[in-house]
């Protein structure tokens, strides 16, 4: 996820990483990284960043970091349980995954390039 | 022709779920959307969030979830459905640049699993958990891509490179979109993509040609570039083909 501060609404991270804030640390699915204890409402990402070892890359000519995904097991996938997506339409409606929930659902990526 | 398929399947309780992958949002995807008409949710990602939640590397890829959100077939390449007749070769016009004359003989080559893979959807739409091609749990975290520390930190570099290109930042954005491609270099999608941004003139095939003008390669941002990659990897090996 990109971020323009390191200090991040639980909200935020949890739409931008797919990983669920839960008092057992954060959670995907069935499974959870523990956290070091957080002071206010928002995340230190630098902490957050180093319990789950995710890379925090940064453009410091624009003032922008960008949070990479986890990296378990040497795989793409830490679980089988679908993460939640949420993406724009073509009029910028958001759309979440989850909505389809109770249905099968084929996830078809392409590309207009 | 996804579309014809979603409308067929639609009632045995399946949805689809298109996303473009393109940094350039609805003002890339929209032509193609709208000349789809599509039914279902059509979402546009610009940041490829795709790869990070689930691994995609190439376009078309899939990934199938089923009606307990549980993912069943990691992102693995999909083809689109086989025609019932074959369609008849189409000569190349005479004024097409030989670049893309060259692209599309080796577009040619990829290999494509339609009847395997369309066969196998049926099997899972009709048959749920009971078909062989529905992997359990731990199956489909083995057979998600590999990732480790150095591909998940691509993945940032990619990230913030689409977030510099829309902010207008492109000189930025390149810097970090190779390395991208350095760390993550099994990505077709994260190559394409930052290819597609580098284009000359307004034409339709304009973000197709993905490398450099002739006579014009020292101005040419990247490593590689579409047609000379796929050269040197082999079209059988641009994406992984279809197993069971």
């Amino acid at each position: 996820m990109l971020l323009k501060s390191l200090n991040v609404p639980v909200k935020e991270f949890e739409a931008g990483t797919g990983w669920q804030i839960k008092p057992e640390g954060a959670c995907k699915g069935d499974v959870c990284i523990p956290l070091p204890e957080q002071g206010g409402t928002d995340l230190d990402i630098r902490q957050v960043a180093e319990a789950m070892n995710l890379p925090l890359v940064e453009e410091p000519q624009a003032g922008l970091y960008a949070l990479g995904p986890e990296s378990i097991g040497g795989k793409a996938l830490a679980t089988a349980v679908a993460p939640e997506m949420t993406l724009p339409d073509l009029d910028g409606n958001p759309f979440e995954l989850s909505s389809l929930q109770g249905q099968k659902i084929i996830v078809y990526a392409w590309a207009p390039y | 022709m996804w579309q014809a398929l979603r409308e067929e399947l639609h009632p045995q309780g399946v949805e689809l779920v298109t996303v473009g992958l393109d940094t350039l949002g609805a003002d890339g995807c929209r032509a193609f959307i709208e000349a789809a008409k599509p039914s279902h949710p059509s979402l546009i990602d610009r940041h490829h969030v795709v790869a990070d939640l689930f691994g995609v590397v190439n376009i078309p890829s899939s990934v199938w979830i089923d009606e307990a959100g549980m993912i069943v077939r990691p992102a693995e390449a999909a083809p689109a459905p086989p025609r019932a007749t074959p369609a008849p070769p189409r000569a190349l016009p005479d004024e097409m640049p030989q670049r893309l004359k060259d692209m599309m003989v080796e577009a040619a080559k990829i290999p494509n699993h339609a009847e395997a893979y369309h066969a196998a959807l049926r099997d899972w739409v009709e048959k749920g958990a009971d078909s062989e091609f529905a992997m359990d749990a731990a199956t489909v975290v083995a057979r998600s891509r590999p990732r480790n520390a150095d591909t998940a930190r691509g993945h940032a570099h990619f990230e913030l490179a689409t977030g510099l290109e829309m902010e207008g930042r492109h000189d930025l954005a390149i810097l970090h979109f190779r390395e991208a491609h350095r760390l993550v270099p099994d990505s077709w999608t994260f190559r394409r993509q930052a290819w597609s941004l580098e284009t000359f003139g307004d034409g339709p095939l304009a973000r197709f040609w993905q490398g450099p003008l002739p006579g014009n390669e020292a101005d040419w941002p990247y490593a590689g570039d579409w047609l000379g990659d796929i050269k040197a990897e082999g079209a059988e090996h641009y994406n992984e083909g279809w197993k069971p």
